[in-house]
């Protein structure tokens, strides 16, 4: 086994006895991409230079004897639609191309002061629009478990570099799934945090009520320790919660004696992966073996969760991606127009990736005069019925199982002349965005080969209930 | 045909904040272009806005004064269109649940009465960036340069209600300019100086036959820099929307551009061409909710305003109107001759000093009062050596002029330059019985009845004294022993 293939946590107790340096670690990190990245084409930028530079900069730290955190030293990758100052962020996307930001966002600032290693940006879906990790000027992502096949999305990059050793941690984005979505599909676990939890100042927003940033690792306890450093409150997004940031470590060993867990008889249906659901069954017996009480639940509204997402979804982004214009900065399509508005198309048309303007036409459709009442609001009103379903339902259980996604991972190229059946590998996952709670991928079983997950889905702000059950199941899993 | 006018304004107010509405970036007019952004106010990728505290206090303040309802739940919004002066391709402004709605400002009506004119309401919203044209002279292509200073600086805008009292005539939409300039002026909350953009005005203008219900379609007319400018438009557009309905012709609603300089309105865009702007609650902002405690302590700290100061002035100090509406136009002026009083001893003569003199030199120098080297304890002392005798009007003038060129207390200004009054009693009667000895003949005729020696013995004795006799005292002196 190679250091790049030992957990986070474990890394860091080596790191901190001396009993290897993050140089050593940096090193067989990247000595990994140089044997896998040809194939698996996780990173659409590496930083090698500027790794190593900050391992050397954490080896000094331990050697001074100062107080470092648990990240001190540990090769992370970053989703490419996180803003690293002087790192080109691209968002996978030909519009930001050669986009170097003069900032750091906030979730990265935190990081870098805890002493992170930055391995490099990884590869997405064009701004997150994508549930595979194909749609991005770098082309797709392979999966590390078996290369014929997609990651999942759009935080793909991140997953399978985080599956095949390429990084130890990874930081992602999730705004309809796509943090639990690839950890499921890549076999690793993988955390949406509530909205509000970790600052989205620097997160390339796609859509702003939705989006936040998680964290996928090998295990919960990676998570765990990696969003220690992240979250808290931001005076620079006032939609950052000022809440209390607990240690996530600390219970996560808890056990699962006496946790209820609820499962919602709506997400059981025709169109769940026989396989998907005996795995989850069987992790669910083995979780009431260790005292953990399980019920049936509802959650009524559950089949409308797509359409309310996509309504919502698409709406913010055709505002939120009206900046790339090609005046400021990005991509602009060279002059032959005779005024902005010219330049405004053909930047554009050329620019934007045919999902990404699929999803802009949407919704400028959707908040256009006439249709505002029947399509935005409407699917604001769903949201809040699907809120209301959780709080109805949290009322009596401390967390809900659920599948992570209806089916397995798909080939590349399988679903892309189809975006509706490709939405569709999102339907267990966005209810969490709308609604804003946390929600945890773990692998909870392998069909023909490939991994299946199960989403653990916790109340707001208990982010500590999900990763005790998740870490309960790990200890447990066969 | 009789017609009546209904005109509505939009006025755009930028706020005097130290900082920008959604960053930390300072407010700043004539520096270096593009040197106060930040990532925030030029859109870029990632950036995020925080609301700016003293903005929503400031537009609750315009709320007050203007007789609106406060909402206690308000929302920003966003109000989508491309322009490569707004870097977001979104405006931040408000839609639903303004800060502010359903006020008026009381206007002096054409029918001498007051009018309250209504506003419908009152909304913040970020100013977009300044674009500046320009052509290269090799290749004769022309360009366009952007800067962002001015982007995301907060702006008010305070919409009249065409239902609710809407401005009936020019007179009465030049006063409501004019009081709403006065009241935000006085309010503290913006400089309101239109050469700076600080204050623009959109205007609705329709007309109809009067006794009609209906409303004729409105022309929105944009583009004017100044009131007198605002007038111009309003003249033109009431006389083009006129020979359009006498000649039988239809008034299409549609925006058009003033032209400055051939003052006509020109058509911009129809009302088919109008832009559907999408707006949708700013998901990146939460709702703003405005608790009782902060209106209360927001009412508590409001100044008065220009109506309550000029009763306070007519009444408690007994100004005449004319002088108190002088007094009160401008807060700076009116704070300035409420100092006064407070050690002064006759008000009226102080107002008449303020604006007859000190008016002329602030003016001269186009200065405010703010800037004026008198203090206004020095003023007030200077009206009360005047009241009290000591100090004649023409010497008190020349002691003013002392005190405006060096700033110097009037006492100072009287003892080095010995303009004290002379009050010797038995000097001016020496100088009295020298005068008479030189002019017998006008003793006569004094003694005869007759006036004019009087005032001829007067400024004698004056001229002797280089004006530092009490005049009044002289007289009577002249009276008690020649008459």
């Amino acid at each position: 086994m190679e250091l790049c293939d030992k957990s986070a946590v474990e890394l860091s107790g080596l790191l901190k006895k001396r009993e290897i340096s993050s140089r050593e670690l940096t090193e067989s990190v990247f000595k990994r991409i140089d044997e896998k990245e040809a194939v698996i084409n996780a990173y659409i930028t590496q930083t090698r230079d500027i790794a190593l530079k900050q391992a050397d900069e954490a080896d000094k730290r331990f050697a001074s004897g100062e107080e470092t955190s648990p990240l001190n030293g540990i090769p992370v990758a970053l989703k490419d639609n996180l803003c690293t100052r002087d790192i080109k962020t691209t968002c996978a996307s030909k519009i930001l191309e050669n986009f170097v930001p003069t900032y750091n966002g906030t979730a990265i600032e935190k990081a870098l002061s805890d002493g992170m290693v930055i391995t490099g940006k990884t590869n997405l879906d064009e701004f997150g629009m994508g549930s595979s990790t194909e749609n991005s000027i770098i082309g797709p992502t392979r999966n590390p478990v078996n290369t014929d096949y997609v990651t999942g999305g759009s935080s793909g990059g991140s997953a399978a570099a985080v599956a095949s050793g390429e990084a130890i941690i990874a930081l992602g984005t999730d705004t309809g799934g796509s943090i639990r979505q690839p950890s499921a599909y890549c076999g690793i676990a993988g955390i949406k945090p509530t909205y509000g939890r970790i600052s989205r100042y620097g997160v390339i927003s796609y859509a702003s009520s939705l989006d936040q940033i998680g964290v996928l690792g090998k295990n919960a306890e990676d998570c765990a320790m990696m969003l220690n450093s992240i979250c808290g409150h931001d005076k620079r997004d006032t939609t950052s919660a000022a809440v209390d940031k607990p240690d996530f470590t600390a219970s996560i060993n808890k056990g699962l004696k006496g946790v209820k867990a609820g499962l919602p008889k709506e997400y059981f249906i025709e169109g769940l992966d026989k396989g998907i659901r005996d795995s989850l069954m069987n992790a669910v017996k083995q979780m009431e073996k260790e005292g953990m009480e399980i019920e049936e639940i509802s959650l009524p509204h559950a089949s409308h969760a797509i359409s309310s997402y996509y309504l919502v979804a698409t709406a913010e982004a055709s505002s939120n991606l009206a900046r790339y214009d090609g005046v400021k900065y990005g991509y602009r399509a060279e002059a032959e127009a005779d005024d902005s508005f010219m330049m405004y198309e053909d930047t554009r048309s050329r620019g934007f990736g045919s999902e990404v303007k699929r999803r802009i036409m949407l919704g400028t459709y959707v908040l256009s005069a006439g249709y505002y009442d029947a399509y935005y609001l409407k699917g604001q009103r769903i949201r809040n019925l699907i809120k209301t379903d959780f709080d109805n339902a949290f009322k009596n259980v401390d967390c809900i199982i659920t599948p992570t996604t209806p089916c397995l991972p798909f080939k590349i190229g399988e679903k892309m002349a189809d975006p509706l059946q490709m939405y569709l590998v999102d339907i267990y996952t966005v209810s969490l965005n709308l609604s804003g709670l946390p929600g945890m991928s773990v692998k909870c079983g392998e069909i023909d080969g490939l991994p299946a997950g199960m989403q653990i889905i916790g109340k707001a702000f208990d982010e500590e209930m999900i990763l005790r059950v998740a870490n309960g199941y790990e200890k447990i899993r066969v | 045909m009789e017609y009546e006018l209904i005109i509505c304004f939009e006025t755009h107010v930028e706020l005097d904040t130290k900082t920008k509405l959604f960053c930390d970036c300072p407010v700043v007019y004539n520096a270096a272009p593009n040197s106060a952004i930040c990532p925030v106010c030029t859109g870029q990728p990632g950036a995020l806005p925080v609301l700016n505290k003293k903005a929503v206090e400031y537009a609750v303040k315009a709320g007050l004064a203007l007789n609106c309802r406060i909402n206690r739940l308000s929302r920003f919004a966003r109000k989508n269109y491309f322009y490569p002066d707004l870097p977001k391709g979104y405006q931040i402004s408000q839609f639903e649940l303004p800060f502010c709605e359903d006020g008026y400002l009381e206007i002096p009506g054409d029918d001498g009465q007051p009018y309250q004119v209504g506003i419908k309401r009152i909304h913040l919203e970020e100013d977009a960036g300044k674009l500046a044209h320009a052509t290269d002279a090799s290749t004769e292509t022309s360009y366009s340069l952007v800067d962002y200073n001015r982007s995301s600086v907060p702006l008010l805008e305070i919409v009249t209600d065409h239902e609710r009292n809407p401005m009936r005539s020019l007179t009465e939409a030049k006063a409501y300019l004019e009081k709403l300039r006065q009241t935000i002026k006085y309010i503290g909350i913006s400089e309101c100086a239109m050469e700076k953009g600080q204050l623009r005005c959109d205007v609705n203008i329709s007309i109809r036959e009067k006794g009609s219900e209906e409303f004729g379609n409105r022309a929105e007319v944009k583009n004017m820099s100044s009131f007198k400018f605002i007038m111009d438009a309003l003249e033109y557009e009431i006389k083009r929307q006129k020979e359009l309905i006498e000649t039988g012709k239809e008034v299409k609603q549609e925006t058009r551009l003033f032209d400055e300089s051939k003052k006509v309105t020109r058509t911009m865009r129809s009302k088919e061409d109008a832009p559907d702007y999408r707006y949708f609650p700013d998901p990146d902002l939460l709702e703003v909710e405005l608790d009782e405690e902060l209106v209360g302590k927001i009412t508590d700290s409001m100044p008065e305003l220009p109506d309550q100061k000029l009763a306070m002035i007519i009444e408690k100090y007994n100004i005449p109107k004319n002088d108190a509406v002088t007094l009160t136009k401008d807060r700076a002026v009116s704070d300035y001759f409420i100092e006064c009083i407070k050690t002064c001893k006759d008000n009226r003569k102080l107002a008449n000093w303020i604006i007859n003199d000190l008016f002329r030199y602030i003016n001269d120098a186009s200065i405010s009062i703010t800037e004026c080297p008198v203090k206004p304890a020095d003023m007030a002392k200077l009206i009360n050596l005047i009241a009290k005798g000591d100090l004649t009007d023409s010497i008190g003038k020349k002691v003013l002029s002392e005190m405006y060129e060096t700033g110097k207390d009037p006492d100072t200004i009287v003892e080095e330059k010995d303009l004290k009054p002379v009050s010797d009693d038995s000097l001016i009667e020496k100088i009295l019985e020298e005068v008479a000895n030189e002019n017998p003949e006008a003793v006569a005729q004094i003694k005869a009845g007759e006036t004019k020696p009087i005032d001829f013995m007067m400024g004698q004795v004056m001229r002797q004294t280089k004006g530092k006799a009490n005049p009044k005292a002289v007289r009577e002196t002249i009276l008690k022993k020649y008459k």
